[in-house]
């Protein structure tokens, strides 16, 4: 009962506040909508690259709207590049090609990198609808090639050859599907970079992808762990400067003063703000979903149940921070020292291949298991029983801030 | 009803090497006004938190109704004016009126008629939808006065409630708290307004931490051998003053 006057006064206060209401609910769209164009735009942008002596079955599938291809008539890259402005230059020396790039524009050269890689999958998956030996064969030259090639890969296009996987599993091709699986998981093994043998294990993950673009981007990559972010970040700040503004006006001591239980302001606040998370957060999905067409492999009730326990972390979060934080300024303050850095652990940048210390750092971070479970789910169709175990952990996140939030609160009445 | 509403026994507060409060009693009998007097940093609000239970004492201890505090429960039986407004800003009186009635456990049914009778009783019923932002100081503090009232308490304890309040609205409110008074309420009151401490059945002068003097407005005058109660506070201020130096 007393919740719930809480809960009124929270949802009345908010619903006045309009600014707070446009920042919460549209500024993760604007942002999501500013990010997919920028992933989306280099799309215009066009890299040539030069070939030489290369099999015309490789050279198109490379030549996307991206790339333009250049044939010459030298295998000497170095100066064949100089000479006419080229991004990259590919030659190739019996079932082995190599590539060179300028990288003078970084922009060009993961474009051509992108989709040298696309391609040979590409190429890779052609032939394995018919298997036959001689097409093994092939295919493990091709195998090799790649080899050379993952040393560099991003993280990107290893998403992509796994969707190129699923792609002939889709087409019910299982058994060359997962004996391909295999070998590109020994290619990448093999390879010395530490972020490559890191995303190595993820290929052994079951994937029953029934999504089918081949041209996957950075931003559908990484639109899990942002949305889980965007919940996360205001969430956290909304409650926290509410929450302070409470203290530094006095309205706690005063609620205090009342037969109030310090657990029912908690549970007022976690509903309260909760129901703003809620809506932020289907709000953000459907219109991610809808407007960009992001194909949503796992249950989307997953997904806003992900996101409401990330947020209620935050909210609980907030509020802990907010005790720290003595006016609204320094609870700003807390923001590159508490949110900010959780981003870097939410999969843009694979945890498994960080160094143990910072690992270790990743599993304190919430956002670091809202945001796997949220990419296993939106990209993997991950079930409740995958992602179980992260969001046990939210949830204990959430029960331990919450009871020191209800301690904290004796400093302003002993009972 | 004899009964006592507020018992506080030997309070010793200290905030840092500060001791705010010095071995205070108090005892608050039902249908009466108890006015705490004395100067700016006496530890008047400090002992009305301590009573409250919001503030830890270090030693002796607190009753109110028969209760040990802190005790959550009785707070739904004291109506507490904070010294500062605490109120929602963006939230209208009417609104404020109703999260405290409701966190007071007033019925439902009973709210509405609460809220007027308290909002008419300071005189807001005219601005009650209006968003506490837009109010004067004046207005936010009788809102406030009206917060306590708000579930019809036996006891109230006002921090100084007329602070920033015209005279004419002063003089309506003391006479409602005395008419509160005649049906057995109690109230515990802080002022530094001289003419409002003689209104009071009881004070108690507090400077330093310490009960200097007490009583009835009539027997202090008659103590101290002056006219009014302002000289009393300032002829038992210079005593203690003159006491400290011979130390
Ligand atoms: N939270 C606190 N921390 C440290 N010192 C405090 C705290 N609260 C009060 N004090 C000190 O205790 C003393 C008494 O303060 P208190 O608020 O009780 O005074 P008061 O009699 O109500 O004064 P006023 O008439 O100005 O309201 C003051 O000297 C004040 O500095
Ligand atoms: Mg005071």
């Amino acid at each position: 009962m007393r919740t719930m006057a809480i809960v009124r006064r929270v949802f009345k206060q908010m619903l006045r506040d309009k600014r707070t209401l446009a920042l919460m609910f549209l500024a993760p769209l604007l942002i999501m909508t500013l990010m997919y164009f920028l992933f989306q735009n280099n799309t215009t942008q066009v890299a040539s690259l030069g070939v030489h002596h290369v099999d015309q079955s490789v050279v198109n599938v490379i030549d996307t709207k991206n790339v333009t291809i250049h044939h010459y008539d030298s295998s000497q890259a170095r100066k064949m590049i100089k000479q006419h402005d080229l991004d990259g230059y590919l030659t190739q020396k019996n079932g082995q090609l190599t590539i060179t790039y300028s990288n003078s524009n970084p922009t060009n050269t993961f474009l051509i990198k992108a989709s040298l890689q696309s391609g040979l999958v590409k190429l890779k998956m052609k032939t394995l609808v018919t298997v036959t030996k001689k097409q093994r064969a092939a295919l493990e030259s091709q195998q090799a090639a790649l080899k050379k090639l993952t040393a560099a890969q991003t993280q990107a296009t290893v998403t992509k050859l796994k969707t190129a996987i699923a792609q002939a599993q889709a087409r019910g091709d299982q058994a060359t599907a997962e004996k391909l699986q295999k070998q590109l998981k020994q290619a990448t093994a093999t390879t010395s970079s530490s972020t490559q043998s890191a995303k190595a294990t993820s290929y052994t993950t079951k994937s029953h992808y029934i999504y089918g673009s081949s041209d996957s981007t950075f931003f559908e990559n990484f639109l899990p762990a942002f949305l889980g972010f965007f919940v996360f970040f205001f969430v956290f700040l909304i409650s926290g400067v509410s929450l302070l503004n409470e203290r530094t006006t006095g309205t706690l001591s005063r609620l205090l003063a009342t037969p109030i239980r310090r657990s029912e302001i908690i549970m007022g606040y976690l509903i309260g703000y909760g129901g703003f998370a809620i809506i932020q957060t289907v709000l953000t999905v459907v219109f991610t979903i809808t407007v960009f067409k992001i194909h949503l492999v796992g249950s989307i009730w997953l997904v806003f149940l992900t996101n409401l326990l990330l947020a209620l972390v935050a909210l609980t979060l907030g509020i802990f921070i907010s005790t720290f934080a003595n006016s609204e300024f320094q609870m700003i303050q807390f923001i590159p020292l508490i949110v900010v850095p959780q981003i870097f652990f939410a999969g843009l940048v694979p945890v498994d291949g960080m160094a143990s210390w910072l690992q270790a750092i990743a599993h304190i971070m919430p956002l670091y298991y809202g945001a796997n479970a949220l990419t296993a789910v939106v990209t993997k169709g991950a079930g409740l029983g995958d992602i179980g175990v992260n969001l046990l952990i939210l949830v204990g996140f959430m029960v331990v801030l919450t009871m020191l939030n209800i301690v904290g609160m004796k400093r302003y009445r002993k009972v | 009803m004899a009964t006592d509403y507020v018992i506080a026994k030997q309070v010793r507060k200290h905030f840092g090497h500060q001791q705010v409060l010095n071995q205070i009693d108090l005892t608050l009998p039902a249908g009466m006004i108890y006015g705490l007097i004395g100067p700016s940093g006496a530890g008047k609000t400090t002992l009305i938190k301590s009573i409250l239970g919001m503030e830890a004492v270090d030693s002796g201890t607190v009753k109110v109704m028969d209760t040990v505090m802190p005790n959550r429960a009785v707070m739904a039986q004291v109506g507490y004016m904070a010294q500062s407004d605490a109120l929602y800003e963006t939230l209208t009186a009417r609104e404020n009126l109703t999260l405290f009635g409701q966190l007071m456990s007033v019925p439902k049914i009973k709210l509405a008629q609460m809220i007027d009778y308290a909002a008419g009783l300071v005189d807001l019923t005219s601005q009650l939808d209006k968003r506490v932002s837009g109010y004067s100081g004046g207005m936010k503090r009788r809102l406030s006065l009206a917060i306590a009232l708000i579930q019809d308490p036996q006891l109230l304890i006002l921090d100084e409630p007329t602070v920033g309040i015209d005279p004419e609205l002063r003089q309506q409110i003391w006479t409602e708290l005395n008419k509160l008074k005649d049906t057995g309420k109690s109230m515990l009151v802080t002022t530094h307004v001289m003419d409002e401490a003689e209104r009071c059945d009881y004070l108690m002068l507090i400077r330093h931490g310490i009960a200097l003097a007490e009583g009835t407005p009539a027997a202090l005058k008659q103590q101290y051998a002056v006219d009014t109660i302002e000289q009393v506070f300032l002829k038992a201020g210079r005593m203690q003053d003159a006491n400290d130096g011979n130390r």
